[in-house]
């Protein structure tokens, strides 16, 4: 099989939205059409910083989908667009085949960079806190908290508080909170990024697990381009920014189930990880040499 | 060689050490008043001071006085923290009004406010109400401010998230900006607490028919600086009680904060 790198390849841009959607519209779990997203300049004058510009890129359901970019090139951006979080300045959002106009992507839930958790809640209280507001009763949210808390390896620190675990624990506990909500896609931005390298191979596999178990939409942006291949169905590669874009994807046939770690001595891997590295490097040096200026 | 004696962290040393320090205070107040060095009626002497106090409560007067004055600072402490609570997380979640706000706040701060109590006694009366009304024109700032700047300091990240797991702006209020602006509401509340007797006593001071601040403008009347003294020792003590059951209550809502001996992650 060959890695497909070509721009938005089989995402057409400028879909009518008039027209009917197709049957396989519906398997699209996330669908950004020409999302560009303007932020006002920090400084008083109209100068305006375009983050991403004309993003056009679809998540099929049950993918694992992987973003990779040089750093600050907008990667966040997108994923908070994805969960409604932020408004794109122009394009539309559909989730499931629906046009998102205002609120939360209520489909998603968000891992994010740094630790989320409410610091002043429990580990379980935590992680019952969404279903609670989505109406659930006090002690079948707690039950169901437990079960995540043996689910990811937590068990025996539900009544701990965040600031009294470890940073791979805390991460522990933001799956089970994202996941708990048993939702149809999954957002996550760097979220191993702070752990150290062998808790982060152990993170990367329990996410496999756990995946593997309903297979939900995932939408995984990083800057580590080994954990993308590692993890993905599919990898896309953004350019540097400003005006950030797609450039290339890449399907990655490694078989399933994986073994993190292992599979990166694989021949295969190699293969994908040279391909993917060629058009990243150029867009890498050229964020390098634009933070430079 | 020797242990040192002066060690920190040794509680026998430190209590030892403060109460030393008291005994020293009140032995030189008392040597020099006795001997006439410095005079006993302007200056007091510890002895009366004692005698005064113990009078006091074996007559029973003053726990009509004490009532009186407990009840407004504890009044004014209340109802000054509900409304600088309230109206500090009204303002911070209303960027507009907040901007709006922003000069008439600053300029009712920056107002020596001791000075509305002439105009609070005449509005409410020579009763409680008047210096219960003092009381809550000098906590509420303090913890307005503190509740205002509680609220900007929310983590984005924890709001973002707790946003994304499905809470109603209620909710984000319950579990998200009081919990996090309760910190620096406690931390405003030992200084309230002082203020609060300020509002009282003062209040009491200038106008009123009970209360400590009135047992001492009294004694002062009659140059019984001993009174004076022992109803500025009262107020002290009971200030502190407060301030301690601040503590006690501060130890049990901020559970979830790192104590001593356990350390917050620098990535966190």
């Amino acid at each position: 099989m060959h890695a497909i790198a070509n721009a938005a390849a089989g995402y057409p841009r400028g879909i009518e939205p008039l027209e009917p959607p197709e049957p396989r519209e519906y398997a699209q779990a996330l669908r950004f059409d020409s999302v560009t997203c303007t932020f006002p300049g920090r400084t008083a004058r109209a100068e305006t910083y375009t983050a991403v510009r004309d993003v056009s890129l679809a998540v099929r359901d049950g993918e694992f989908l992987s973003i990779v970019g040089p750093t600050g090139c907008g990667k966040s951006t997108l994923l908070n667009v994805a969960a409604g979080l932020i408004r794109p300045s122009k394009g539309t959002l559909s989730v499931f085949g629906t046009s998102l106009k205002d609120g939360l992507n209520r489909q998603a839930s968000y891992l994010f960079q740094v630790d989320a958790l409410m610091p002043w809640k429990t580990t379980e209280d935590n992680i019952a806190a969404g279903l609670l507001f989505h109406g659930m009763r006090k002690d079948a949210a707690l039950a169901q908290a437990r079960d995540w808390l043996v689910r990811v390896g937590l068990d025996g620190h539900g009544r701990k508080y965040p600031h009294q675990l470890s940073g791979g624990m805390r991460k522990r506990a933001g799956l089970a909170q994202a996941l708990a909500l048993n939702p149809r896609i999954l957002l996550m931005d760097e979220p191993f990024s702070a752990l150290d390298i062998q808790t982060r191979h152990l993170m990367e596999g329990e996410l496999l697990r756990l995946w593997s178990l309903d297979r939900k939409s995932i939408v995984f942006v990083t800057h580590d381009l080994e954990e993308a291949i590692s993890l993905s169905d599919r990898v896309v590669v953004m350019s540097a920014g400003p005006a950030t874009h797609p450039i290339a994807e890449f399907a990655i046939d490694l078989p399933r189930p994986r073994d993190v770690a292992e599979i990166r001595m694989t021949q295969r891997f190699l293969q994908l990880h040279a391909q993917i590295w060629g058009v990243l490097k150029t867009e890498v040096l050229k964020s390098y040499a634009h933070a430079r200026v | 060689m020797r242990t040192p004696v002066f060690d920190p962290r040794s509680k026998v040393a430190v209590q030892g050490t403060r109460i030393a320090v008291l005994a020293s205070a009140l032995f030189l107040w008392w040597l020099l008043t006795s001997r006439k060095w410095i005079s006993p009626f302007f200056f007091g002497d510890p002895a009366g001071v004692f005698q005064r106090i113990v009078n006091w409560f074996v007559s029973g007067s003053v726990f009509v006085h004490l009532y009186t004055t407990l009840v407004e600072t504890l009044l004014a402490f209340v109802i000054g923290t509900a409304l600088g609570l309230a109206c500090g997380l009204w303002l911070a979640l209303n960027p507009f009004l907040a901007i709006v706000a922003d000069p008439f706040i600053k300029a009712l701060n920056s107002m020596p406010r001791l000075i509305f109590a002439p105009i609070f006694a005449l509005w409410f009366g020579l009763g409680i109400w008047s210096k219960v009304a003092l009381g809550v024109t000098l906590v509420f700032f303090v913890v307005f401010f503190n509740v205002f700047q509680g609220v900007r300091e929310v983590s984005p990240a924890v709001l973002s998230n707790t946003r994304m797991l499905g809470a109603n702006p209620r909710q984000l209020m319950w579990h998200v900006y009081l919990p996090s602006a309760m910190s620096w509401v406690f931390s405003s509340l030992h200084n309230a607490i002082g203020i609060a007797f300020v509002g009282s006593v003062v209040g009491e001071y200038l106008g009123s028919e009970k209360g400590i601040g009135y047992l001492i403008l009294l004694a002062e009347g009659n140059f019984d600086i001993d009174s004076v003294i022992a109803g500025i020792l009262l107020l002290t003590l009971f200030a502190l009680v407060l301030d301690i059951s601040v503590s006690l209550l501060e130890e049990r809502v901020l559970r979830w904060q790192p104590g001593g001996g356990q350390t917050v992650d620098a990535s966190a």
